[in-house]
């Protein structure tokens, strides 16, 4: 197929392009194979750049022949093109929704995207397993890398390499792979240097309603523990929910048959209803009535800070297991793809300051997000303004992020990225030009969006001024009153920001003063120190 | 009298932490000294809002205290007895029925009479109205109340329209609640336009007064912008009905010509009082949800009120600085509603008022000055449990939320407005105490009692807000804020002040004000290093009269700019002459070098160093979290002490020992 017969009009005169908090622009439409441009032709206005893979949804309004198509991004954003003439306007809305919804994955951008910045790092090469392992081989003999999933023949979803426990064989990998959801068997996710516990994930049993066992599986993980020692299994589903998922096969952790482990139910909601919640939410958040009583309650029904806060309380509860407790903890939810990565990932951010720099934290979603084969291709597939019914589509993905922003608030000098950098891996989740939601074994055509990050002006304009290294752990609040709606992301596009972003200015000019100061200082210290030495009669007083 | 009871355990609200210490009840504070670490924590009875007794327990005896600043105290005394000696004193030192028992009253902060008298004297209403233009043409100072003879809860001074004649004010506050008359409260001075205030008329369903309507018509003709004046009644509708029918009301638009008349809709202290009652219920429930929260967030009605609240004070300040109309504003005896609204409208229009000193003077002029009833409504003596209610507090909170929009345009941080709300309660100060200015004066506060303004200006660079920008304010002058619903959030500072375990454990402000200070000193110690390294270069020329080639410093030194270079400069290190430098090392000449942008960056703050790493009670920063997560709770040591990190914000807020 080739994009120009889905192309009908490429290219409209006198379009108005409206956006919220923003002056209208006049210009040019034009629509491409990956964009849509709008340009006013003019040297110092902005031009429009939309990929079409960020279009939501669509909807076409006429007033007379001038037609209206309100667009509407998966980045939350909402804009309104007026176009003169019926004729363009429904040629150029069919377009975009043909553009927008394709659905093989090679036709998307990534694949034709040549990146117009120098490749510094090849980002594909920056966090391999191979270099993870080699820090944890630093710190302990106990963990062997395994090549059993070396052709992705026993579990699809995991990397080729996986780290598990020394004593554990290939054979016996294979086997507890048939006995746990997806074949994904119990790996490690973290290793807590300061007490050498681990957090493990894994999906879920494949015990069934009768019963079934499996003596590699209860061997492997009982390799983690240390003599007399007991462990925390963390399932993210309530026991409800879990026994529940007996009769399709699926099943828990006997008390029977792991005697060594205390298993903890929480209750994480799953891909469908977390989607409604963000249909919701958005809903809520583009409502301009100025009725408090309504925003207060359809903010509540959209039940998002719920989830936010059960999520963290989760993830507090396994840091507290490894970290006060001195237990390792195994986090499995169903599948071990969604709520499991959640826990573990935040936790991690929880108990591990290298999680909380620029690069760390680039290490920790490539570890536990893409490697760990969280189906971000159809979680994002679209956002909160689609009109399709969902079929995969969840923001498990954004609650994380939304999770990270909230422990960010709390501790905000001990992160190395600001709130941008979150927004930014949001964005870049749901449409982008990088590769980095695919998870695909062609990968090396495309370019990785940690390529593009780890330049310097990027990093720079992600970098949080406040950052102090914090090497403690960082306990978040948990409580209601503590955990606030992500304004950035929800209400980014329904407010003007312009007196934040300069108070953010002014915040960080004072450090940078600060710093100037201390430098010069510095220099004049020197200088004496230099005279004083020069001179061995100046320092006697 | 001193009351002491050892071994007494103090809980935390939200966890299950407790400390052990030892409780002292003294004739003005209840004090609690932590055993392990003699951790203070006091408060003045003024704050006391409620105690009671629980049931008995193994452990021992509870009593909880809500405090008016929102803490919530809870004890287990280990013997009954001292649990109820402790109650019964506390009941009876609660709630003094005289003035003289207040804490005001015996608090004595080491100053003399003449320093106590120019505390009084920061703050005059006089000259603030000089700053608006009044008098001017239009408007005037009547003294036809200076024996409060015409209305007992107004000032002495009050300024009228020129052509508002004895007769008509007299005749105006006769159909006026409580002899409230329209009086000007601010003077736009750009548009002429005037804010006004009084009580509801007596109008009932059909009573007229002709004074009444010839001084409403000496306003609208006071202002040559616009036709019409308008009259905002800041009741519901409803409520304004009700009032017809006990011969009160409002304005009938057939007998006032020219006027625009308009309700807006704010609820009475009733349905505050109740309001803050229901979110205060919910946001104490430990384990709270996430559903219940917001549920009850909005069930309190809370925010709602609020928002209208604000909503009014937008509708006043765009009718006087868009339209340059005239608007008088009233609600029922036109102190509470009234009160709120024009202190916000002004703030909105008023850079000023955003300010420190400026917003002492606003509060001064239209809440006590103009009769707001602190007294009854902060429930300071034993009183009309019906009379209580938080509308100051929403004052301050309004404030807060539009501080939260517009970062840049307040002097002041919300450290200041906690602070003023702690004060408003603490009964410390005269200045809240009594319910107008005539009872004021009888109770000669002046000569018994101290300011807190001259306190808190004394505090000044703990209060300031490090991102104000004076450059912002000039831009824009008037505020608009918006009133869309999620602009407005739960001000977990205020209500859970003292619940440490919910805020962030790392503050922006308070990291930002440490910066700002460390900036100082560097800038301090670049000079004195400058004139070290001159008078060493001096020296070093001196002993070797070789031609030895003098070093020269790299660059001048960057400067921190400041808006009042007078005061600034006293506070620098005497400076060398630039004789080897070679750079301009006075402070003036490096100011012209400096950048034009860097101007409003710092404040007065370079005068004397802050003293900012005191610690105040409870604000340790190693203050653990042990909080519930699930499943797990209260099972580990809590050996978490150490590893926090040890910032804290909000210090400023909490109770200040002073005996």
């Amino acid at each position: 197929m080739e994009f120009a017969e889905l192309i009908k009009t490429p290219r409209v005169d006198g379009v108005v392009l409206h956006r919220p908090f923003l002056p209208t622009v006049e210009g040019t439409l034009c629509l491409t194979g990956h964009h849509l441009i709008l340009s006013s032709r003019q040297d110092n206005t902005e031009e429009l750049w939309l990929l079409h893979s960020n279009i939501d949804s669509i909807e076409k309004r006429f007033v007379g022949s001038l037609g209206s198509i309100i667009v509407k991004c998966k980045d939350l954003r909402v804009i309104q093109l007026d176009i003169p003439g019926m004729e363009e306007c429904l040629n150029i809305a069919s377009s975009i929704e043909a553009l927008s919804t394709l659905d093989s994955v090679s036709l998307m951008y990534p694949f034709f995207y040549r990146p117009m910045f120098e490749v510094i790092e090849d980002g594909w090469n920056s966090f391999l397993p191979e270099d993870a392992f080699k820090d944890l081989e630093s710190m302990t003999d106990e963990w062997r890398l395994s090549e059993v999933n070396k052709d992705f023949s026993v579990c699809p979803s995991y990397p080729p390499l996986v780290a598990v426990p020394k004593d554990i064989d290939d054979e016996t990998l294979r086997k507890v792979a048939t006995f746990r959801h997806g074949g994904r068997f119990p790996v490690l996710s973290y290793y807590h240097k300061k007490n050498g516990m681990v957090m493990m994930r894994a999906g879920q049993p494949l015990t069934g309603t009768n019963g079934r066992r499996c003596k590699e599986d209860e061997k492997l993980i009982n390799a983690t523990l240390r003599p007399g020692k007991r462990g925390y299994i963390i399932d993210t589903r309530t026991i409800n929910v879990a026994q529940q998922a007996k009769a399709r096969g699926g099943g828990i952790e006997s008390e029977a048959n792991y005697p060594q482990w205390r298993r903890i139910h929480k209750a994480i909601e799953r891909s469908n209803v977390l989607q409604e919640s963000l249909i919701k939410l958005v809903e809520a958040c583009n409502d301009q009535s100025h009725n408090m009583d309504r925003w207060l309650s359809k903010l509540e029904a959209s039940n998002w800070q719920t989830h936010v806060k059960e999520i963290l309380t989760t993830a507090c509860l396994a840091a507290q297991c490894i970290d006060r407790e001195g237990a390792s903890v195994l986090v499995h939810g169903t599948e071990g793809t969604d709520t499991t990565l959640q826990v573990t990932s935040l936790a991690q951010i929880i108990l591990d300051p290298s999680c909380r720099t620029i690069r760390g934290f680039q290490g920790l979603v490539e570890r536990e997000w893409l490697q760990a084969g969280h189906p971000f291709q159809q979680r994002c597939a679209q956002s909160a303004y689609s009109n399709s019914k969902p079929r995969q589509e969840a923001p498990v993905f954004l609650l994380f992020l939304d999770c990270v922003w909230q422990i960010l608030r709390q501790f905000p000098c001990s992160f190395e990225f600001s709130e941008s950098y979150l927004v930014l891996l949001f964005e870049h989740a749901y449409a982008s030009q990088f590769v980095c939601r695919l998870f695909l074994r062609q990968l090396h055509k495309t370019v990785s969006l940690w390529s593009w990050v780890n330049r310097h002006q990027e990093i720079e304009r992600l970098t949080n001024p406040l950052f102090e290294a914090n090497s403690l752990v960082i306990w978040p609040s948990v409580a209601p009153q503590s955990l606030l709606l992500w304004e950035g992301v929800f209400l980014r596009w329904n407010r003007s920001s312009k007196c934040l972003d300069e108070a953010y200015e002014e915040m960080v000019h004072i450090i940078e003063y600060n710093k100037e100061l201390q430098n010069k200082v510095n220099s004049l210290r020197r200088q004496l120190a230099q005279l004083e030495t020069e001179d061995p009669l100046l320092q006697t007083p | 009298m001193c009351l002491q009871v050892e071994q007494v355990r103090l809980l935390d609200r939200f966890s299950n932490k407790s400390t052990n210490g030892t409780l002292y009840l003294t004739a003005t504070h209840l004090i609690f000294v932590e055993s392990s670490s003699n951790n203070l924590t006091s408060t003045s009875h003024s704050l006391v809002g409620n105690i009671s007794k629980l049931s008995l327990t193994t452990t021992g005896c509870p009593l909880v205290i809500q405090c008016r600043n929102f803490r919530v105290v809870h004890f287990v005394v280990q013997r009954e007895r001292d649990c109820h000696d402790i109650y019964s004193s506390l009941l009876r030192l609660l709630r003094p029925v005289s003035y003289e028992e207040l804490y005001a009253f015996s608090y004595n902060p080491k100053q003399n009479d003449q320093q106590r008298e120019e505390g009084w004297q920061l703050i005059d209403l006089g000259a603030e109205f000089e700053r608006m233009g009044v008098p001017c043409d239009q408007w005037q100072l009547t003294d036809v109340n200076r024996d409060y003879k015409v209305c007992e809860t107004y000032p002495r001074d009050l300024y009228v329209p020129i052509t508002a004649s004895k007769p008509i004010i007299v005749g105006s506050s006769k159909f006026r609640s409580k002899g409230r008359f329209p009086v000007l409260t601010y003077f736009y001075q750009e548009k002429k336009a005037a804010v006004c205030r009084c009580s509801q008329p007596l109008s009932g369903f059909s009573a007229r007064c002709l004074e009444d309507e010839s001084m409403l018509q000496a306003i609208s003709k006071a202002n040559h912008n616009s036709r019409f004046v308008y009259v905002m009644d800041t009741r519901p509708k409803l409520n304004a009905l009700a009032n017809r029918a006990a011969g009160k009301g409002y304005e009938n638009e057939d007998n006032y010509s020219n006027i625009r008349f308009q309700f807006v809709g704010i609820e009475n202290i009733h349905v505050m009082r109740t309001s803050l009652q229901k979110l205060l219920e919910v946001i104490g429930t430990r384990s709270l949800s996430m559903g219940d929260y917001l549920e009850g967030l909005e069930s309190s009605g809370w925010l709602r009120h609020i928002k209208a609240i604000v909503d009014a004070a937008i509708f006043l300040a765009k009718a006087v600085t868009v339209e340059g109309a005239s608007v008088l504003v009233h609600c029922s005896d036109g102190w509470d509603r009234t009160a709120q609204v024009c202190s916000l409208g002004a703030l909105l229009m008023d850079p000023y008022y955003r300010t420190i000193k400026g917003f002492m003077v606003l509060i001064e002029k239209d809440w006590i000055s103009f009769g707001h009833k602190f007294a009854d409504r902060c429930d300071q003596l034993d009183g009309d449990p019906k009379e209580v209610s938080p509308i100051f507090t929403q004052f301050l909170e309004c404030v807060w939320q539009l501080s939260e929009q517009f970062p840049q345009a307040f002097e002041f941080s919300e450290w200041f407005l906690l602070q003023i709300h702690e004060h408003v309660h603490s009964c410390q100060y005269g200045n809240f105490l009594g319910n107008n200015q005539r009872q004021r004066e009888e109770l000669q506060l002046r000569e018994r009692t101290h300011s807190l303004w001259a306190y808190l200006l004394s505090e000044k660079q703990n209060y300031l807000n490090p991102f104000y920008s004076p450059a912002y304010c000039e831009a824009h002058p008037v505020l608009e804020p918006s009133t869309l619903p999620y602009h407005f959030k739960f001000w977990r500072n205020m209500y859970h002040q003292f619940d440490r375990s919910m805020h962030p454990r790392q503050s922006i402000l308070k990291t930002i004000l440490t910066l700002r200070e460390n900036s100082h000193k560097r800038f301090c110690t670049l000079i004195e290093l400058l004139c070290l390294l001159t008078l060493v270069l001096l020296f070093f020329q001196r002993l070797h009269q070789l031609g030895v080639t003098p070093l020269t410093t790299s660059d001048p030194p960057a400067h921190p700019p400041t808006r009042d270079q007078r005061t600034n400069s006293n506070s620098l290190p005497p400076r060398p002459d630039s004789l080897i430098l070679g750079a301009p090392v006075n402070h003036k000449d490096v100011q012209g070098q400096d950048d034009e942008d860097e101007q409003d960056e710092v404040g007065e703050e370079a005068v004397e160093s802050t003293d900012m790493e005191r610690t105040v009670e409870g604000s340790s920063g190693t203050e653990s979290r042990k909080q519930s997560y699930g499943e797990l709770e209260g099972t580990y040591n809590n050996e978490l002490a150490k590893e926090e990190p040890a910032v804290v914000s909000l210090e400023f807020g909490v109770a200040r020992m002073t005996c």
